[in-house]
Formats: structure tokens, sequence, C-alpha cells
């Protein structure tokens, strides 16, 4: 113990320079600072974020009026992309490389590297009581390997043939087939990413596990850190087989093998191929991640949730052990619901029935973890600040994703609802309104921590009640469009099919749900307005916004609160020794409505 | 002595807790591992159920002499390996240096055998593509894929594990290492079991199955 206390710093700014002073490199870009990675962590995927979020905004104006030209940025794409956006117009080429661009990064690129590793890499050794975490340098190259697959990512979209077409899934033989470089691009990018997280959460698990404060027993640690070791697990053992699937599809593109091409497929665009392989065998190494990673989504939201919604009903979170168990069960059966994907394969009676049962019981541990969260809002007196509002609006819309998702579980409705825009509404109401409310709650949350300074509560409030309203009015009516029969993946947003088109045929798409995807275009340029406030506010309070008064503004329990502001190299003053749970909140008989668990 | 490479990290409170810390790092690493080679030996197995025929007549035309040549040379490795590590823990730096010397040159010789298998293969037109000749196998192709992609990796990872004992060699020739600090040897030793469990896998699934009869 003397030794962690003969490095912690006395006091914040006084005694700074007890460290050698870094340069500028090695103290913002090449840092092995857990709380400066977090940051560029964090601007690095909100940056991604918005690039992903452009795309749609793009998209949207081809769905809702295709073949225009795309307003202002048209002759800015053409003049960049070339001939697939010819005088300005978004050709079907173009929006599949959008399409498969934009879920490609929303995921990998934004949500992952945000929740997961902007947020871990800041709070979890903070909320722990560590100075940093287990493998500083490793934690390094982790963001490093991110970064560079972004660019390698980014710059797929000016190579010869444009970016992946093939969708975020890039089911094979599609996505072999499709002449352009892009994919290949896609699959490096794809390895190094996937690297990034396997470094990322082989430090998590041995920090979290290793490096706690002394106290700091597993049942004390707070809900976030839980929801972040389960995470880190689901990455550990989900992502390598998509690494081997992914190098072999790689083989597939630039060795000419067959691993997963059929024989008897003959395009030019191949050349010899002895075929044999299974498309099928694919989609199984791909869903076997992508199913986990919808929990790697979903879990550090629902810890930051948690976090906040203790600290602002000034009560304890009802139900922490079943919050625990379910996040493990959760992280378990996650593993083994992945072909409910795959309904439309053909894959027999037996198999499909195997998946609907275990899809249904994983809805289980979810719903139990929103009504604690729920019932933790019962009597409390509740403050309805930014943060607050986001991690209270998750509750809901997280609630809309996941019961709508049970069509979807359900082999017999699925088979109906299956690629259409149904779909997209369910996983964009969990990832959308859901994850990404969640992160804007910790980002309005943890903002005064890594900063100082709040950021701005009336701008946050217009900020959440205009992406809340244009949100829903987004998402919403694809459920209607979904159930109407309206097709993912169309550039002309299912125009083709439309009554208009066809007079006196049955079964083509009605009036009514084509014309909508005219107003869900308008709300998501709407949604895209109500971010501007949220980027203004988020860089001008660096500098302008209100000072906290004291190291704990919030008045909260945990860990990083008894941190100087913003914390330094090493965090403590002296290293914290853990007393009590994480959720002391409005103890009877105590002078103040929260004791913090370094409280004796 | 080399007290200087025995400082512990800050972010430790002891050397055992640096020293679990590592282990139990490499060990979830290992745990990617086998889960991404179980990817591809998964795969393996699907299509070898499927195309039963075809991979068992392909799997004849391997070389059993160097597959077995090469599973022995790396299990002696292994072994050189773990007597490194205990030369190591009882702090005989001069046999630790050879002992590491005597892997690598293992790990080399591995690769010289199976640079030879592949020349062969290469001129018996066994390297999958327009060249490609397997009588009477109509999906040896595939087979091949699985051949050299599997074959590849694990040789990748001995081309990283002669990287990483060589680092070993030159930091324990300047003693680096004393029986109170050296985890690193330790961990590049369970590294190295590792890559040879791979093999003890490759070996039966590659060479040695359907050769009866």
């Amino acid at each position: 113990m003397s030794n962690a206390t003969s490095h912690a710093v006395p006091h914040a700014g006084v005694h700074a320079d007890h460290h050698e002073e870094l340069g500028f490199f090695r103290k913002y870009v090449f840092s092995t600072d857990h709380k400066v990675i977090g940051i560029q962590y964090g601007i690095t995927s909100l940056i991604f974020l918005f690039i992903g979020f452009s795309l749609m905004m793009m998209m949207r104006w081809s769905i809702a009026y295709p073949g225009k030209a795309v307003p202002l940025v048209g002759p800015l794409l053409e003049k960049v992309l070339g001939d697939v956006a010819a005088k300005g117009v978004i050709s079907g080429d173009l929006y599949n490389s959008f399409g498969a661009m934009h879920g490609t990064i929303m995921i990998f690129l934004g949500i992952v590297p945000l929740a997961f590793a902007a947020f871990g890499n800041f709070v979890v050794p903070l909320q722990i009581g560590a100075p940093d975490m287990a493998f500083p340098r490793i934690n390094m190259a982790s963001y490093q390997a991110y970064f560079v697959g972004g660019i390698v990512m980014l710059v797929s979209f000016f190579v010869p043939g444009g970016a992946a077409q093939a969708g975020w899934t890039s089911y094979s033989p599609l996505a072999t087939s499709i002449p352009t470089q892009g994919q290949t691009y896609w699959l490096i990018g794809m390895v190094l990413l996937i690297t990034s997280s396997l470094l990322g959460a082989v430090n998590f698990l041995a920090t979290i596990i290793q490096l706690r404060a002394p106290g700091m027993t597993w049942m004390r640690l707070p809900f976030f850190v839980w929801a972040q070791f389960v995470t880190g697990f689901l990455l550990l053992l989900a992502f390598p087989p998509l690494e081997a699937a992914g190098i072999m599809q790689l083989m597939d593109k630039v060795a000419h093998t067959s691993f997963f091409l059929p024989t008897g497929l003959q395009l030019t665009s191949l050349g010899h191929i002895s075929g044999g392989g299974s498309p099928l065998l694919w989609q199984h190494l791909f869903w076997f991640l992508g199913h986990p990673e919808v929990y790697v989504l979903i879990l550090p939201a629902m810890g930051i949730v948690c976090e906040i919604i203790a600290n602002n009903t000034r009560k304890p979170i009802w139900g922490y052990k079943s919050l625990v168990y379910s996040s493990l069960v959760i992280g378990f059966v996650s593993f083994i619901v992945w072909a409910h994907h795959m309904y439309m394969t053909g894959m027999g009676m037996k198999i499909s029935t195997f998946f609907q049962t275990t899809t249904m019981i994983i809805s289980i541990p979810s719903v139990i973890i929103l009504t604690c969260l729920f019932l933790s809002l019962w009597g409390g007196s509740i403050r309805f600040n930014t943060p607050m509002l986001f991690a209270l609006a998750f509750l809901p819309m997280f609630g809309i994703g996941g019961l709508t998702g049970l069509p979807l579980g359900f082999n017999y409705s699925d088979i109906h609802l299956h690629d259409t825009y149904y779909v997209i509404a369910h996983f964009h109401y969990v990832v959308a309104p859901g994850t990404i409310f969640g992160l804007f709650a910790g980002i309005y949350y943890w903002y005064p921590k890594m900063t100082g300074r709040f950021m701005s509560e009336f701008w946050g409030k217009v900020h959440f009640a205009t992406s809340f309203v244009f949100m829903n009015l987004v998402f919403q009516p694809m459920f209607a469009q979904g159930m109407a029969g309206m097709l993912r993946r169309m550039v002309d947003g299912g125009a083709n099919y439309a009554t208009a088109n066809t007079p006196g045929t049955t079964g083509g798409l009605s009036d009514t749900m084509i014309h909508t995807n005219q107003t869900i275009s308008m709300a998501a340029w709407c949604l895209a307005l109500a971010q501007v406030p949220f980027i203004i506010n988020f860089f001008l309070s660096i500098k302008r916004g209100k000072k906290v008064e004291s190291d704990n503004p919030w008045q909260a329990t945990t860990l990083e609160w008894q941190t100087p502001t913003p914390p330094p190299h090493g965090n403590f003053v002296k290293t914290p020794i853990v007393h009590r749970g994480p959720y002391e909140y409005s103890v009877p008989g105590r002078s103040k409505d929260f004791t913090p668990q370094t409280e004796a | 002595m080399a007290e200087a490479t025995n400082a512990i990290a800050e972010q430790f409170d002891s050397s055992e807790q640096q020293h679990e810390s590592a282990w139990l790092g490499l060990w979830a690493f290992l745990a990617t591992e086998v889960l991404f080679f179980g990817g591809v030996f998964l795969g393996y197995i699907v299509y070898r159920h499927v195309y039963y025929e075809s991979f068992v007549l392909a799997s004849r035309t391997t070389n059993l002499v160097y597959g077995t040549v090469n599973t022995a040379v790396l299990l002696t490795s292994s072994l050189t390996m773990a007597l490194a590590v205990h030369a190591a823990q009882v702090g005989k730096n001069k046999n630790l240096v050879r002992f590491l010397i005597l892997t690598i040159l293992l790990a080399i010789t591995f690769m010289g055998v199976k640079g030879v298998e592949y020349y062969e293969h290469y001129k018996d037109h066994q390297i999958p593509g327009p060249s490609f000749v397997l009588k009477g196998a109509p999906e040896g192709e595939l087979f091949y894929y699985f051949y050299f992609t599997m074959t590849g990796l694990h040789a990748l990872h001995v081309v990283i594990g002669i990287g990483l004992l060589s680092v070993m060699a030159l930091l324990a020739a300047r003693r680096r290492f004393n029986p109170a600090y050296y985890t690193p040897v330790e961990l590049s030793g369970l590294y190295w079991h590792f890559v040879d469990i791979v093999w003890i896998f490759l070996y039966p699934l590659i060479y040695l199955i359907s050769r009866h009869s």
C-alpha cells in the first residue's frame, strides 16, 4: 500500500510536477493515461457518430426523393466520389455503400468505442479506485488500432469502386462478388477494429479483477463497472470467431478461395473459383459475434443510466443484486441466440425452436434490469437535470425497442417482418434513442469531472427535448411501414412497389406509406439540427461553462467523485479505502443524504 | 542487481499483483486465440462432414513424414522452453539463454520443414488456383484452402513466437531476469506452449485422420 501512496499527488495542481513533465505528444497523442485515452476515444467516436449520421442524412434524401439531386452537398458528392454521384444524385451503388458504412461506422466506430472504450476508460479505473488501467501501453495500442481501423474505413470511400456495399453484415457471396476494393478495405479495417476491441477487453478484465481498491468487494462495485465487466467478456469471446471469418472472407476476396462461395456461382467479377463453400457458415460466424454485440451496445448504457438514476433519485438502486445477476445471465445467454437472425435460411424447425426459446429467455433478464430501474424511481425526490432526463428517456425507449423485438424473435412472425423497416425501427429504438440517449446522459453527467465545468443546463434541455421528439418521429412510423411490407435497403424507399405505379393491382405499398418516407426524412433532418446545441454546448462549456464548486458536484457516492477535478495522473490523493456499497443515498439517521463509499 | 527492471508499475501495489495481472491478461488473450482458431477449425470440421470423400482423399495427399517430423520438432521446442523457464526460476542465466536459443532454432527448423512441404505442394499442383489438380476429389481444393489457411495462421504465430523469444534471449543475455523477476519469460513460454497446442490439434486433423485402410 505504501507504494501506491508514494505515487499519489497530494493536491491537484500544487504538486502536478511531481511526475516528470511530459511533452505535448506524450501527454495528449501517445498518452498511456487512462483518462486521456478515454477522452481520445470519446472525441474520435463522436466524430465517427457524426460521420455515420451524415451518411444517413444523405440516404434519407434518396429515400424520400429518389432520383433527385441531393441539395447542398450534391455537387460536392459528385466532385469527390465521381460517377456514383453523377449530377449529385445518389446512385444505387452509392446508396449501398452509404448504407453499409452507416451501419459499420455507427456500431464499430461510434457506439462501441464510445460506450465501452471511452466511458470505460475514463470511469472504470476511477470507480474501482485504481490509479490507472492494468496495462497502460496496451491501452494506448488499443486506441491506435481503433484509429488506424477508422482511417482505413474512411479511405475505402475513395478507392476504385467505392466503399463496401454489402451491408454491415457483409454476407457472402454478395460481399465478395461486388467488384470493389472497398470490401477488402472493410475487412482489413474490421481486423484492426477487432484487435483494438480484444486488447481493450483483456485490459478491462484484468483491471477490474486485479486493481480494485481495498474494501471494494464485488458486490460493492457500481453497476456501471459490472456492465463493463460483462461487456468485456462478450467482446473477448464473441469477436475472435468473426476475426477468423473475416480472414477467410478476405482470402475469398484476394486469394480467390471459396470458403463461403457455393458451387455453380458464375460471376465475371469473381474469376476462377472452385466453389463448394457455404454462405451460411459466414452468417453463423458473423451472428455469433453479431448478437453478443447487441449487448455490447446496450449494457454500458444500462450501467450509465443506473448510476445517474441512483444519483438523481437520491435513493439506493432497487434490486442491485438482481441487476448484477441479470447482466451475467444476459452475458451467458447472448451466446446462444444468434441464429434468430437467420430464420429465413431454412435451418429447420428444431433449430428454429431452440433459438426461439433462448431468445425469449434472454428477454427476461433485460426486463428485470428495466423493471429494477423503473422501481428505483418510486418515491424518490427526483432531480430533473439534463443527465437525468436522458436517463429517464432511455427507459421507455429501450422498452419499446425490446418489446418490438419479441415478434422478431418468434419464428412465424419474423417471416413476415424479416428485412423490413420494422426491423430497422426495432433495433434503432434499442440503439438510437436507447443506447445513444444513455451515452448522452453519461456525457452530461461526467463532463464536470473531465473538465471541471458543467455543460449548459438550458441548452442541454433543449437538446434533450428536441432529440426526444424527433427520434420518435423518425422511428415510430417505420414500424408501420415495415408491417405494410416495405423492405430495407431500397434506394428509392420502395417507390417501385407503390400502388400508384401499377393501378389496379393489389399488394403494393400504399401511397401513404411511400409518402411517410418524406415526413420521416424531415424529422431526421430536424434531428440533425437538434444536435447543433449539443455540439456547441460541448465545445463552449470547456472554457465557458459554469465551474464546479466541489469535486463532487452531483453529491454522488461512488469513488470517481472522490478525486481532484479533473483527476491528476494517478487519480487519487491517497488510495481510497472502501467501506460500503455504491448507492447509499438518503440513509435514515445520517446528516446528509449521501454517504460516499470511502466514508468509514 | 537488476533493480531497474524489477520496478513495479505505478498502478500496482505489489510485484505479486503485477505478476498476477500479467498472467490474467495473457490467459484472456489466449482465450481469444482459442476462439479465433476455433472459428477456422469449425469451418474445417463442417466442410469435412459435408464433403467427406473429397476430404478423406485430399488429406491422404498431405505429407505424413513432414507433418510427423514437425510435430516432434515442435514438441521438443516446448520441452526446451519449459527448461528455459525453469532456468529463469532458479536463476541460471546461462542456461536460460542457451535454452531460449535452442527453442528459437527448433522453431526455425519447423519453419524450414514447413517451407519444404509448401514447395512440394507447389510442385504437385496442390496450391489452390487455376492449376490445381487432385483427381477424384471434386472438393479437394476446399480442403487445401483450409490446409493453407490453418497451417499458415499457425506459422504466423510461430514467426511471432520466434520474434518474442529472440527479444527474451537478448534481454536474458543482458541479465535482465532473476528469480524474483522473470514474468516475461514465463509468459512467452505460455504463449509458446499455446502455439504448440494448436499444432497438436492441427496434426491429427490434417495428417492423421482418415489415414487408416
